[in-house]
């Protein structure tokens, strides 16, 4: 279990979290949902201790982040994020074997079980074939798929993870949220595509300028009456294959029209 | 491609499936197995070689004489002892030393700044040496304590370097990728301007052309003394790269990556930075500043192991200790008796070797 509470930081001038905070029970899957700028990312980072805002106060089962070192946090906490591939070159089984390197020391070398558990990892995101190519070579949504391989090789029972279905399409899209769903890890995960959220998040957390304006489950965030004000986007709102569906057009008051075409 | 597996994965269909971990074992001890074994053929025929040659017999009859005392009785002249024992021995042991660490400095240096361009001459740990080793020289820095003299003034000048490095590096905060870059570059650049500076002001036209030749790299002026000097640290600082390499996976990547992965990305890159400073700059003191090495040897091992430190590490240093031995080999071979500069040998092989492996890189996607 997460939970982050008082979370303010800026960027030099610019307020970018004003008072969030974020709950995810043990087994859950949170959503994070909310416009270009929201702070979705930034919070995401706070919750993984990339960025320690001073006043923030956030725990895992209890325990306050600042009490775990970086191996202990890292054996906690997994994170898929938006990740640029490096000039050294990699192969996919290194990148997924280093998932592997939190949870030994500096003199122990990766054993064959470290890599029964990174072919496991692979196969559960069912890149098993890609292990011997560069990770470079990949196309956006193999290299997404191998990041969240690497992150269930680190065996965390936490999982964050940063849009993990940018460049995807989507079959691929409903394919890994259903993985990371069906997985009995404690899951925070940035979304831009309301409508996997309404299907794949157990509670959803509405940022906008930084600051919570709805947290819950799908069907009570996911309201035309929430969403408007937020987006500047008409919403209407069905049921369809067992989940909330949202469909969005363009804002019938003409002065919120005048404020998108500025 | 397969698609993803649904929630029954879980019970693993192949649980013997440990990504073939036993041929990526076998395919890397074949690399470092190999390379040693090349290793130990070079070392003696490369003492043999020069401009008196020895035949391998005798080579071996004269290290065995001194390190084990047998054969006891020599059967080959003083001035091949002379020449085998005191002269070739530790120049070829030293030149493996130095290709050792030039090369696997660049693997770090490459892993920390996260560009496969980066090579020691980078850190200004070599323009420090070059600095220190002009003082020297010019101005007899130390001057009575002879070729100690000379290898002290550029050691100190290489760890001052380090030094001012850390500081312009760390302003602001954490030793960043882009910042040790441009903070290396640039201190390069000062140093240069520093050595140029110290040959100018010497009025020493003799002086000058032994700078130039010190700034080109040789290994004339090794002996017993430049070795157990320099071998402790290029070993001690080898095997702790050795023991950051998973780290050093990780800090390749990204920050970001390494840090939830556990890694303090600019600690590391901290420690990392004294180590390579340390083992590059015991080097070039003894060598000079020789180039190449440490930018063509770090790709031609990725492309033997691929990119992972645990396996890089070691090939790259026997790698490298080959490429300077047989570089070394031919600078003293292909003008004899006149001695080639090292820096212009190394600079002849490896130009070609990289543009070679670019366009190979540029092939692949």
């Amino acid at each position: 279990m997460i939970s982050a509470h008082d979370i303010s930081f800026s960027y030099g001038e610019t307020l970018v979290l004003s008072d969030a905070a974020l709950v995810a029970r043990s087994g859950e899957t949170v959503g994070l949902i909310g416009p270009n700028g929201s702070g979705k990312t930034t919070l995401l980072r706070v919750l993984h201790g990339a960025i320690r805002p001073e006043t923030a106060t956030i725990s895992l089962d209890g325990t306050p982040l600042r009490e775990f070192s970086g191996r202990q946090l890292a054996r906690r906490i997994a994170v898929v994020a938006q990740e640029n591939p490096s000039e050294i070159p990699m192969t996919v089984a290194d990148m997924v074997l280093l998932g592997r390197s939190p949870l030994q020391t500096s003199f122990q070398r990766y054993t064959a079980a470290d890599h029964r558990a990174a072919a496991a990892a692979l196969r559960r995101v069912g890149a098993r074939g890609l292990a011997d190519r560069e990770f470079r070579s990949l196309s956006g949504g193999e290299r997404q798929r191998v990041l969240i391989a690497r992150a269930l090789a680190q065996e965390a029972d936490h999982l964050l993870l940063d849009e993990p279905t940018n460049h995807l399409d989507v079959r691929y899209q409903h394919e890994v949220l259903g993985l990371v769903r069906a997985l009995d890890l404690t899951t925070v995960v940035v979304l831009h595509d309301l409508n996997l959220a309404a299907r794949y998040c157990d509670r959803l957390v509405l940022l906008h300028r930084g600051k919570v304006v709805a947290a819950g489950d799908p069907g009570e965030v996911l309201t035309p009456e929430v969403l408007e004000p937020v987006y500047d986007v008409a919403v209407r709102r069905f049921v369809e294959l067992g989940a909330v569906q949202l469909v969005f057009g363009p804002h019938p008051d003409p002065r919120s029209a005048g404020v998108v075409a500025r | 491609m397969t698609a993803v597996e649904p929630r029954t994965a879980g019970a693993d269909p192949e649980p013997l499936d440990d990504l073939d971990h036993a041929r990526r074992r076998r395919h890397v001890s074949m690399w470092v197995g190999g390379l040693t074994a090349a290793l130990l053929v070079l070392l003696p025929v490369a003492v043999g070689l020069g401009p008196v040659a020895v035949a391998p017999g005798t080579v071996a009859g004269i290290v065995g004489h001194h390190l084990v005392g047998w054969p006891h009785d020599p059967t080959w002249s003083a001035a091949e002892d002379t020449i085998v024992w005191l002269v070739r021995v530790p120049r070829v042991l030293l030149g493996a030393l130095v290709g050792a660490a030039l090369a696997v400095g660049g693997v770090a240096l490459q892993a920390m700044v996260r560009n496969v361009l980066a090579d020691p001459h980078l850190l200004g740990v070599t323009s420090g040496a070059s600095t220190g080793a002009a003082a020297s020289i010019l101005f007899g820095v130390g001057v009575g304590a002879g070729t100690a003299a000379l290898t002290a003034s550029a050691f100190i000048g290489a760890l001052a370097a380090t030094a001012v490095l850390f500081v312009v590096a760390r302003q602001g905060g954490r030793i960043t990728a882009i910042r040790l870059l441009l903070a290396g570059v640039t201190i390069g650049y000062v140093l240069s301007a520093a050595t140029s500076f110290l040959i100018f002001a010497s009025d020493s036209p003799e002086g000058a052309r032994a700078v130039v030749f010190w700034l080109l790299g040789s290994l004339s002026s090794a002996q017993w003394p430049a070795l157990v000097s320099t071998a402790p640290t290029v070993v001690a600082g080898l095997g702790v790269l050795l023991l950051m390499a998973n780290r050093l996976d990780a800090l390749a990547i990204g920050d970001d990556t390494a840090r939830t992965l556990g890694v303090a990305p600019a600690r590391l890159r901290a420690q990392a930075l004294v180590v390579v400073a340390l083992c590059v700059g015991a080097v070039v003191a003894v060598s000079g500043a020789i180039g190449f090495v440490g930018l063509v040897v770090p790709h031609v091992a990725r492309l033997c192991v691929g990119g992972a430190h645990r396996r890089v590490i070691p090939v790259a240093a026997l790698l490298g200790a080959l490429f300077l031995l047989a570089a070394d080999v031919v600078a003293r071979t292909a003008f004899a008796p006149r001695e080639l500069p090292l820096g212009i040998v190394t600079a002849v092989v490896g130009a070609p070797l990289l543009l070679l492996l670019v366009r190979r890189l540029q092939a692949t996607p």
